[in-house]
């Protein structure tokens, strides 16, 4: 009996409190995102239900905002930049893990601490950067800028995956006379796939995720991505609509959600594998 | 091996010139790395060096400016606006990084262990973390509504207060409401990661010292702690980065206010440089987060080297 009351203690109440506490904002979100203006506003009543719920909000949110070209938008510019990214990340992971060239061990450190600059540091010269190459409020500026958070974060991560690798199936291809590159195509490419996949989602979770850079290299409402639209646009003045809002953060968070939910095994594993290092 | 290339057709010759530069090590080693480069000069270093070189200008938005020396670190430290955003951003970052820290051990001890729905609370406890900060950041600033607020609501209906409250009109308040705002969100970040140092931990250890007598907390201090300090200087180090380096949050939520009380580094970075077009000034500010930078990464270092 004591050790049922202790386990609850020490454990289940603790933990009921952690899911509580991370999930409420989550929970909130959604009450609000489908409860009628009327009830929103209403001191009187219980705000953490409803029972009229009503889709109002999300109607408002798709037909009288600009919500679906953001969408639109962050979807481009993170497929772009996570392309871009990762191609640029499989190559340089695999030329400092396995070509082992002069210079490379130097590399690795280096880029690894280039994923520490903060993008704080960087968006004031950066916003002249672009700027100066006329990328001024084009998607193009945040596909090429994403890259440096994406590129040092990808290649960190490959180059653990790699390292799980046997090199011995390389050596036995190159000595059966499969040229370096042909190695790579298919040997080592394909079982690198786990990794690339993980990188896939993180570069594209992190893209979708970003708001600095967007918030300054974007200015026109139709260019905006979601994260800094519905900030910019829809608390307007002292006039806050609270329900597109809460609809809007909701629905754009859904698509990583479900990049994440579809991949957590391997999120949690790349992850945990990338921290050992 | 000469004569029989020199026999060959030109363009033969040249496949067999460019297959054996494939071949070398350097130079498809260099070629290989050359576009991350490229894309890291341009856009990380070469900003990176401007960033440095602007806080040394008076320069503005469409007017490049000219060398003022050190003058903007000079104006800076002479700043009331400045120094409280350096002893905003201490504050900020010490206290929410210790509270992640606690909280994170904390969750990553309770899931290290078996029990039914392990899965989906691994999974669950992560969403803060995953979601866009701008959203929740979003979220937050509901909760937080002078007015409307869900945790006044709660907190009245517990009979704990019985006036609505005003988050974020208040400097201090303001201040903790971001900080529980940043903890939420890297609370999953910390379990995570410590997680992943308790599963290297070897269970044969734990049977070892409990049969040798040690209760729960001599484990925990003899085998546990001591296995999880190289990963909790990473990720400690890591978050105290991304922490001071902090802006869509607090930018969303405050925008610095109320009277400058929450700025950090980069939300006034941010506010000299874009909307007030002094983008030397804007650089300095931004400049600063680097000593933190390079003094986290040394302790890391040390730490670690410790260790070893």
């Amino acid at each position: 009996m004591s050790r049922t009351v202790a386990r609850l203690l020490t454990f289940q109440l603790p933990l009921a409190a952690f899911l509580v506490f991370l999930l409420f904002p989550f929970y909130w979100m959604l009450v609000t995102a489908l409860k009628p203006n009327r009830d929103l506003y209403n001191l009187a009543l219980n705000p953490l239900w409803t029972w009229t719920p009503t889709l109002d909000h999300v109607r408002r949110l798709l037909w009288d905002t600009h919500f679906l070209p953001w969408m639109r938008n962050t979807l481009m510019i993170s497929v772009g930049a996570t392309a871009l990214s990762l191609a640029a990340s499989l190559l340089a992971a695999y030329a400092i893990g396995r070509l082992r060239f002069r210079g490379s061990g130097a590399l690795g450190i280096t880029l690894f601490l280039t994923y520490l600059v903060p993008p704080v540091i960087l968006f004031i010269p950066l916003s002249r950067i672009v700027s100066a190459l006329g990328l001024w409020d084009r998607p193009a500026a945040l596909v090429l800028t994403y890259p440096t958070f994406l590129v040092p974060f990808c290649v960190w991560l490959l180059l653990g995956y790699f390292r799980t690798l046997p090199q011995e199936l390389e050596d036995c291809a190159r000595v059966d006379g499969a040229s370096r590159v042909q190695v790579m195509r298919y040997v080592t490419f394909p079982l690198a796939l786990p990794g690339i996949l993980s990188c896939l989602i993180f570069a594209f979770t992190l893209s979708w995720n970003e708001y600095l850079y967007a918030l300054v290299f974007l200015s026109s409402t139709d260019q905006k991505t979601v994260p800094v639209g519905l900030a910019t646009e829809l608390v307007t003045g002292d006039v806050f609509q609270w329900g597109p809002l809460m609809a809007g953060a909701l629905l754009g968070s859904v698509p990583v959600a479900v990049a994440y939910s579809f991949f957590v095994e391997h999120y949690v594993a790349a992850l945990t594998g990338a921290l050992k290092e | 091996m000469d004569r029989l290339e020199a026999s060959l057709p030109r363009a033969a010759a040249r496949r067999a010139a460019v297959g054996s530069l494939l071949e070398s090590r350097e130079a498809l080693g260099w070629a290989m790395v050359a576009p991350a480069v490229a894309l890291l000069g341009a856009f990380l270093a070469y900003p990176f060096l401007l960033g440095v070189w602007l806080s040394l200008t008076d320069s503005r938005i469409a007017n490049p400016g000219r060398f003022v020396g050190l003058e903007n670190f000079r104006y800076l430290v002479g700043d009331g606006v400045f120094r409280l955003a350096v002893l905003n951003t201490l504050l900020y970052a010490g206290v929410a990084v210790v509270l992640k820290f606690v909280l994170g051990f904390a969750l990553a001890l309770l899931v290290d262990r078996e029990f039914r729905g392990k899965r989906f609370v691994r999974a669950a406890m992560l969403l803060p973390w995953i979601v866009p900060t701008s959203l929740s950041a979003l979220v937050f600033y509901w909760i937080y509504d002078s007015q409307f607020s869900v945790l006044t609501w709660m907190l009245r209906a517990a009979g704990l207060v019985d006036r609505s409250i005003n988050y974020l009109g208040d400097p201090n308040l303001a201040r903790a409401s971001l900080i529980a705002a940043n903890v939420w969100r890297g609370v999953p970040f910390f379990a995570i990661g410590l997680l992943a140092g308790l599963q290297t931990v070897p269970r044969e250890l734990y049977e070892a010292a409990a049969m040798d007598g040690a209760g729960p907390w001599a484990r925990f201090r003899w085998i546990t702690w001591p296995l999880l300090v190289p990963v909790s200087v990473v990720v400690t180090v890591f978050s105290t980065i991304m922490t001071v380096g902090d802006f869509q949050l607090i930018w969303i939520v405050t925008k610095g206010g109320p009277a400058n009380a929450t700025h950090l580094f980069g939300t006034l970075a941010y506010q000299r440089a874009v909307q007030g077009g002094f983008l030397g000034e804007g650089a300095a500010v931004a400049v600063f987060v680097l000593p933190v930078l390079v003094a986290c990464v040394a302790l890391a270092y040390r730490a670690l080297r410790r260790e070893d």
